[in-house]
This record gives structure tokens, sequence and C-alpha cells, in this order.
């Protein structure tokens, strides 16, 4: 049996869960709502988050461009999501939405351009 | 000399919406004045996720949700200046404007939008003692540097100060690479977002250290080391408690100032509270035609506030300029009282047919389990029961029409909370 | 082959050997001056009070007297010409106790015997007639009305660039670690090789005890001793429009209040006698020390509208005067050590007597071709708009604002690092033309000014740095 102590980030109130997991068994408590037993469970069985950052654009009208992940990827992934997504570099022009690398460290997620970035000149 | 119908002086995310409420409302001489090389102010450099919830039901990085609001300038066709700096405003809404290719430019606005944002709290407004080294940066700047230069600030950090920018900074570093050893803070309480305090420190296992300040920097050419004292009730460092952390940067996230020179030149009265102008349910300064959003006028946690805010402050501009603007010069003061640090607006119209007003507000302590209370004399105008209070949470609260309807013209009302 | 690389050499590119440069370049002589730090104004001169002092404080017939006086004369004059931020504002000393009337009197009359004009005793209300924001425990002042404010960095800078307009040759990073006799001469020893001239200034600051030691037997001491200030925003830079000093008590020579010729309020300075001659350290006991102090001239200081502070070291000496002149037993080689308080204020006329010297010593004659006007860089966003847009209009990035709180344009920077000892830093390019200066201390230009730096330098940007190298911006 595992116990963890987390911060319930729904609403600013913050109610400090305790989460156990005991085999297949999840129990929240500290919650006063039903979407605090949600995110205590998630945060705890598969935890997710959002990877943003930049990337160097070569010919662009600014030097770099900001990226994300598509979608969540799990939070154990996030450092080497960082690592490709670090050598990564694009050429202008690139556009918001445009895939930037495909399948970000076997993640299955692409990171994609949150920024339109033309060309120079 | 040129005429406008509306001036809005910033092209960030508050200037961007007063523009489209603006022409939405039917304006259709409408400039943008902007600084930077691009529209969308702030949010170019914010490239983390988190915006939008509110405004678009989904979560957008800075430079997605800034987008948005360009793209709806560009279809409208809205003219907009960049590299343009405001040099004067006066209270005639004469706008002195200067750029590289018209160089000085005088126009008179039909109404003028202040939508020019806050800046950070520098090391010297902090008054933090010691040498005066390379590295120490106030978190916006790092973040410019970072996001928008590509430049590596530092390796080894130390981060004054748990406001958002801070937060999202810690993390930021940590996964360029960069070791944050911890972030301190003077007040016993963080002014950052609770998801932030969870998602950019915990997730790393970045100490939050409450109840802390900076006492000394050390390192004559780069920061060497900071020194971390806890502070008591007054917030006076305790002698006893240094700790000296060796690091090579500073990060300070130490609080938001509006930015409002251009309002005083235009001689608009700002709030001693706010630091912003003082305004009525139309977002209206004591200038006439002269209306303020976003930062300019208080600071805001969320943009989609600032943009709900602009919109209006876009809309309220529009009537002015159409004549259609609902003001008949009977108004109402709102006094924030009893743990409520400020509401905007600050003085509300009286009309015939009063419409809902959102009051914003902020309070100055964390409070648990109180009732915000609204008053006129001793009678209760609105009651809500919150669970919890923060100062780094702006606080909302509607005033139905209802409400409005009863109240007399030169009253007060006053908002504070109770048990 | 010359024997000398140059006739002079001037140790230190602080406002005395900087002013000594100046009067020096007059001359046919090969003009040389060595300074450790990365730009010129880098030590003392840069962190002090600004002001151009009436003169009524030396003890009559020291040098500081004398020269005090004279180098305000010599301010006043030079301002014009040279294009530095110079204002008359005048000077309350404080008392507040009755029984101190008698000092403020006899400082009042070494005030006549030391020439300074205008002086007047004043009473405490005609003190607050001039200056509302006054104590009502002001009993009685001296008011000096030549008392002046100067631009510390603005005053070096003009100095240097006129002596290096008229052929002086500025070696920056340049560290003297010896000197020996070298025929008539001298030869220093530097960090970048050996340096041979005739006649050496020491115009060293903190240091210029040890540049005295190197060459004399009569060993003389300088001690750093700290001072700390605090500016405040331009709104509320009409506080006062004097500078206000305290009558010295037993506190030592009290703290001033004083607008600064930028427009700021300044105040300070403490005296703190410290070991390290690098220690430019704020600490929080100063900061309290020189606000509670201040408070006593002007009770309702906004001390939330202060923008920044720093400190300042003093070259404090021991014999209470400037040592000033050839040395003994060390023909050729001339002191300007130990110069404190009113050392900026005197520094010109310290320049013009040193020049005068050598000059007669090496008998030098003066240029026809001497250039005695120097143009500083145009604060465009001063102008009327109608000047403004012509100016732009020439030069486009003169339109670009990059530091919005004290409204500095691109073209502005790039000037302050295209022109003659252009700034080779960040501060450089900061006290040229006061980026970063204002109230947002250089959040918002501090990107865009490396960028500038790094384009003009052409060096990356990793390597553009806040001052002396190791103070590099970014951490690769």
């Amino acid at each position: 049996m595992e116990k963890y102590e987390l911060t319930c980030i729904q609403c600013p109130i913050g109610c400090p869960l305790s989460v156990t997991v005991d085999g297949q068994t999840v129990a929240v408590t500290g919650n006063t709502c039903p979407r605090g037993a949600i995110y205590g469970e998630k945060e705890v069985t598969a935890p997710t988050r959002t990877v943003t950052s930049t990337v160097p654009v070569t010919g662009g009208v600014i030097a770099r461009v900001s990226v994300k992940t598509a979608s969540d990827v799990a939070k154990g992934k996030v450092l080497e999501v960082m690592r490709a997504i670090r050598c990564a570099v694009v050429t202008a022009p690139v556009y918001s939405g445009d895939v930037i690398v495909t399948d970000a460290a076997g993640t299955g997620v692409d990171v994609i351009a949150t920024k339109t970035v033309l060309r120079r000149g | 000399m040129k005429q406008h119908d509306i001036v809005i002086i910033g092209g960030g995310p508050a200037g961007l919406a007063a523009a489209v409420a603006a022409w939405d409302a039917g304006v259709r001489d409408v400039l943008i004045l902007e600084r930077d090389d691009s529209l969308g102010g702030i949010l170019n450099q914010c490239i983390h996720n988190g915006f939008g919830l509110h405004t678009f039901k989904e979560e957008l990085t800075g430079p997605e949700y800034a987008d948005r609001f360009v793209r709806q300038v560009e279809e409208r066709g809205i003219p907009y200046k960049l590299r343009t700096i405001v040099a004067d405003v006066s209270p005639e809404r004469d706008v002195l404007y200067v750029n590289s290719e018209e160089g000085a430019v005088s126009v008179r606005a039909g109404a003028v939008i202040l939508a020019m944002g806050c800046r950070e709290r520098p090391r010297g407004a902090l008054g933090l003692p010691g040498f005066r080294p390379a590295g120490v940066y106030t978190a916006g700047t790092a973040q410019r540097l970072m996001n928008i230069e590509g430049c590596r600030v530092g390796k080894e950090v130390v981060i004054l100060g748990s406001g958002d920018i801070g937060l999202i900074m810690a993390r930021r570093m940590t996964l360029e690479g960069a070791t944050v050893k911890l972030v301190a803070e003077l007040m016993p309480y963080s002014g950052g977002l609770k998801r932030n305090i969870v998602q950019c420190l915990d997730d790393y296992g970045i100490p939050l250290r409450l109840s802390h300040t900076v006492t000394r920097i050390h390192g004559k050419e780069r920061v060497e080391a900071v020194t971390i004292a806890a502070v008591d009730e007054a917030r006076r460092p305790i002698p006893g408690t240094e700790e000296t952390y060796t690091c090579d940067t500073l990060l300070l996230s130490c609080g938001l100032l509006p930015e409002n020179e251009l309002s005083k030149k235009a001689g608009v009265r700002l709030s001693r509270v706010t630091g912003g102008p003082e305004v009525d349910d139309s977002l209206e300064t004591s200038v006439a035609g002269v209306f303020a959003c976003g930062n300019v006028l208080h600071v805001h946690d969320l943009v989609d506030f600032v943009s709900e805010e602009a919109a209006r402050a876009g809309r309220q501009a529009a009537a002015y300029v159409g004549g259609t603007s609902a003001r008949q010069g009977r108004t109402v003061t709102i006094r924030a009282e009893n743990g409520v640090r400020y509401t905007v607006p600050q003085r509300l119209n009286m009309t015939d047919e009063p419409e809902p007003v959102t009051l914003r507000f902020r309070v100055g302590d964390v409070y648990r389990d109180r009732s915000l209370v609204v008053r006129a004399g001793e009678r209760e105008l609105r009651r809500v029961k919150k669970r919890i209070l923060t100062p780094g949470e702006m606080g909302e609260l509607t005033l139905p029409a209802a409400v409005l309807a009863g109240l007399e013209a030169g009253a007060e009302i006053r908002v504070g909370l109770e048990d | 082959m010359e024997r000398y690389d140059f006739d002079v050499c001037v140790v230190g590119a602080g406002v005395v050997g900087a002013a000594t440069a100046r009067e020096l370049s007059r001359y046919d002589l090969r003009l040389c001056v060595l300074e450790k730090e990365e730009d010129v104004c880098s030590g003392t001169s840069k962190a002090n009070s600004g002001i151009a002092h009436a003169g009524f404080d030396p003890e009559t017939d020291s040098w500081m007297a004398r020269l005090n006086v004279r180098g305000a004369e010599l301010i006043r004059e030079l301002c014009g010409p040279l294009d530095f931020a110079y204002r008359q504002n005048g000077a309350l000393v404080l008392c507040f106790d009755e029984e101190e009337i008698p000092a403020l009197r006899a400082l009042y009359e070494r005030g006549l015997r030391n020439g300074v004009s205008d002086l007047r005793l004043i009473t405490g209300e005609e003190a607050r007639r001039l200056e509302p924001a006054l104590s009502e425990q002001v009993c009685a002042a001296l008011y000096a009305p030549t008392s002046g404010i100067v631009c510390p960095f603005g005053m070096t800078l003009a100095f240097a660039e006129n002596a290096a307009d008229n052929g002086a040759v500025f070696r920056f990073l340049t560290e003297v670690t010896g000197i020996a006799r070298d025929g008539e001469g001298y030869c220093l020893q530097t960090n970048r090789g050996p340096v041979r001239a005739r006649f050496v200034v020491n115009a060293a600051g903190l240091y210029s005890d040890t540049i005295h030691n190197l060459v004399s037997a009569h060993k003389i001491s300088v001690t750093p001793r700290r001072g700390e200030y605090m500016i405040f925003d331009q709104e509320v830079g009409g506080l006062v429009s004097a500078t206000i000093f305290q009558m010295p008590g037993k506190q030592g020579k009290g703290v001033l209040v004083t607008p600064t010729v930028h427009g700021n309020l300044m105040i300070g300075p403490n005296a703190e006698s410290i070991d390290d001659k690098e220690d430019t350290e704020t600490t929080r006991a100063g900061t309290d020390e020189i606000a509670r102090r201040a408070r006593l001239s002007v009770p309702d200081l906004p001390l939330n509208r202060v923008i920044t502070g720093f400190s300042g070291l003093r070259a404090h000496g021991t014999t209470g005067d400037f040592i000033l002149g050839e040395v003994e037993d060390a023909p050729g080689f001339f002191d300007a050590a130990a110069i404190e308080s009113p050392g900026l204020t005197s520094a010109p006329a310290i320049g013009e007597y040193l020049a005068g010297l050598i000059a007669e010593r090496a008998g030098a004659r003066k240029k026809e071709d001497f250039l005695a006007v120097r143009k500083g860089i145009p604060e465009v966003a001063k102008l009327p708009p109608e000047e403004r847009a012509a100016l732009i209009a020439r030069r486009p990035d003169y339109g670009r604002i990059v530091c919005r709180c004290e409204s500095v344009s691109e073209g502005e920077i790039v000037d302050a690092i295209e022109r003659t000892l252009g700034a080779r830093s960040m501060d450089g390019v900061k006290r040229r033309v006061r980026q970063g200066m204002g109230r947002c201390q250089a959040g918002f230009c501090t990107p865009r000014t490396m960028e500038l730096l790094a384009e003009h330098l052409h060096i990356p940007l990793e390597k553009v740095t806040k001052n002396r190298p190791g103070s590099e911006l970014i951490k690769e």
C-alpha cells in the first residue's frame, strides 16, 4: 500500500488530499468535492502534463518559435520530451499548429508550433 | 491635427480586445499604438499553457491566446502601428506618438483607451542589500531572454517572490537544465496560483520557503550566492536564521505595478491601492473620454479577465464617441473595507435602466469561510459565502440590476468581509 | 627610436584622470591614460553625491579649499562647451539646535575666507520658505546660492572624450602592476605590457596609495570609506530644489537630500570605514541609517518611491587634505592622491594645476588646433516635437524607443557605443544615455540593449557584460 500527499488544483481552495493506492484500489480523502477525488486519483495513477518550450528558427523574422505537445504526455516523460525538443531546428516559415517533432520521445504525441514565424525579408 | 475616433495605447491582450469590441460596436476609426515589434504584448513570451479556459473553453499557450485576438483585429482590418511609443497624452485627448517612419506625430482622439500594462518591481525598489552584480533579473526579463532571445540566463538559481511569473520561470529554467534551489517568499502565503505551485514547484521538488527574504547578494561581477533569512511578523529579517545558497542567478518575482506614467500626463486620477486609474462601471477614468483596462487598471491574475474587461472598455468608448453613453452624471461610490483591498470599478453610474455590474476585487490576506457583503448604509445589498479568498486570486462579484435600481445618487456602498 | 612611448601617462580614468588628461591635451604632448576597468568613471567617480560644492566647507588655505572654489568656477565655465549636465541649484546647511548657530556662523565665515560668493545666514522660517519640505526643527541655515549639481558620469565622459578628441590615447582593462625609473622618466608595468613615459600622473583614486608607494619612500595610505545612497523616482524629484546639507556634528558630516541633474531625488551618504577597496555592498543598516538621518531634514521622505540604492567608496587620506603635486623623491611623478570630497568639484582645477606644472617642466607649447568644444549625445525625447521629428527623419533609429522609463532611443544607445571612447558594457551605455536608470531599472530594455552592444561591438550575446569581464549577463 502506498500513500501520497497532494494539493488539489481544481479550484483556489487547494484541498490537501491524501491518496492511498492498494493494488487496484485508489482511495482519496481530504477532498471537499468530487472533482478533487478525480484529480487525486489521476495524479497518482496516470499524471499527465503539457510540455511547452521554444525551438530555433532559421531565416525567420524572429529567432525562435514557441512549441507545445499537441496533448498531455505522461508526467514521467516530460524530461525526455524536452530532450527531443532541444534537438529540433526549423526553417521559416513556420505556422502555428505545424508539427515540429513527430511522436516526441515515443509518447505518440507530436510537438507543434504555437506561433507563426514568417520568413525574414 | 489628424483625428481618430478611438486611439488605443497598447497592443497587448487588453488593447486588442478593446479594439475588437469597439469595432464591433460600430466604430470604424480605431487606431492601436504598440511599442513592441509585434502585437500581443507580454503574451508573446508566455509560452506556457493555461490561458483561455474561460474565454475559449480550451487551454492555450500565451502566443496562441494572443493570436486569436490578433486575427480578429486583422480580419476587421483595424489599423495598428508597431514600434511606436506614445510620448504624451493630454487631458484634451491629444496623443503624441513617436516612431521611426513618421517621427513625432500628434493626433486628437475622440476617446482614448489606456492599455499599457504593468511592469515588475525591480531590485532597487525592494532594497535588497549586497553587491550589484550581473545575474539579478526580474522574472519577466529572464523570461524574455529565454523565450524570445533563446539565452540561458543562469545555471543555479534562487527565486525571490512567488508571483506567477517566478513560479513559471522556476519550471522553465529547470526544464532547460538549470537547478532552481528554492523560492523564497516574504509573505506567509504565496502570491501565485495554486496550480502553478503544484505544477511548477512541487513537480520538480523545488522548495517554497514562506516568510523568508534575501538579506544579502554576494559576488562582485556575477552573483555567487545569496543569503536568505526568515522574517518576523513585521517582515524584518530575524537575526540568526540566515542561510547562504551558492547560485549564479537571482530572479525576482515580487509584484507587478500598473504603468501609469501616461495616465498621469493625461490628468487621470489614480487609486493609491491599485496604482491604476479610478474608474466607473464603464471603465472611464476621471478624465472624460479616457478609458482604462487590463493590467494598467489593476493587476489581473488571468488574461481571460483582461480580455473581458477590455471588451467592456471598448464598447463603452464606442458609446462615448457615438454619443450613446448611458452616463447621466449621477454616481455612487464604492468603498472597500474589512479585508477587501480594492474594487474595480470604484464608482457606478446611476441610470434609469441599470444593467448588472461586475465588481472585481482583491483581498489583503488569506481568509477562509467568510462572507463577502455589500452594504449601502446599514442595508445589506448582497451577501456571498466564500470558502477561501487569497491575495493572489482576483475575486468577482455581480451586483444585479434590481439592487442597483434602489440606490440613491451620491450614496456610498461598501464591500467587505464579514464572519 | 624614441625612448618613451608617451610624454605623459595618467594612471586612472576617473574624473581626476580625465580632467587632467583634458587639460594636458591642450599642449603638444603625447598622452596616454591607463584604466584598469573597461570604461572611464568606474570607481569613486561613479558613485558619489554629484555636488559641485560652493566651497565653504574645507579649511581655508588647504588644497581642498582653493581647488574647490576654482573647480566650481571651471565646472560652470565648461558645462556649456563640453556639453555636460550641470545646474546651479543652491545649497542649504541646516542647523537644528540653537546652540549650534555659532558653528554655523563659523562655517559662513570660513566660506567668506575661502572666497565663496553670495553666502547668507538665514532663519529657519526663511529656509522653509525656500524649501517647504524642510523640517520644523530647522532653526537656522547657511544658504549658498552658488552650489550646484552635476552628472558625475557626464562630466567625466566629457573630459575624457574631449581629451581623446585632442589626441589622448586611452587604454582600458590595463592595470599598472609596477613602476620603475627609466632614464629621466618611468616604465610602467601593466597586465598588457610596459608603457614608458617621461611624466606620470597618479590619479588612481582608491589605489593612489599603491601607485604612489611604487615610486616613493615616503609612503601614503588611502582607506576606503563607504557611503550608501538611495535614488527616488523622478515623480518626487521636486521635493526639494536646493541641495540640503546638515550641520556637521557629533554624528559626522550629516546626510544630504538633493535633486539630481536628471530630476531624481537622492539621499545619502553615511560614512563607514572598511578594509576592502572593492566592497561596494549596500547594507540594510546603512539604508536604514541614511533614511533615518535624511528624515531629520525632510520628514516626509516618500521612501516607497525609492527606485534604487548604491554605495560608493571615498578615497580617504590620512593628511586631511588632497595629496597633490610632484613627489619629492620621484621627479616627474605627480600625485593626485587621496582625492575625496570635494574631489569631484575640484577635479577640473586639479587637472588645470597639474597640467600647468607638467607643461612647464616639459617645456610644452599649447596646440593651435586644440578642440575646446565637445558635443554630447542628443537627448532626443527632450527636444520639441518638430525638432525631434526632423532628427528622426535623418536618423530613423532616434525614433525607436528602447528604454521607455527614460525615453532613450535606439539611436542614442548606438551613439553611446559608437562614439569616441564608446561604451563597452551595459553600465557604459547606462552612464552615457541613462538607459535602464528609470523606475523599471532596465527590466524592459535589457534584452534590446544587449543585442545592440553585441551587434555594434561585433561580439556574441554571451560576451556582453554588465561592466568588467566576469560580469557577463548570460551564463553559458
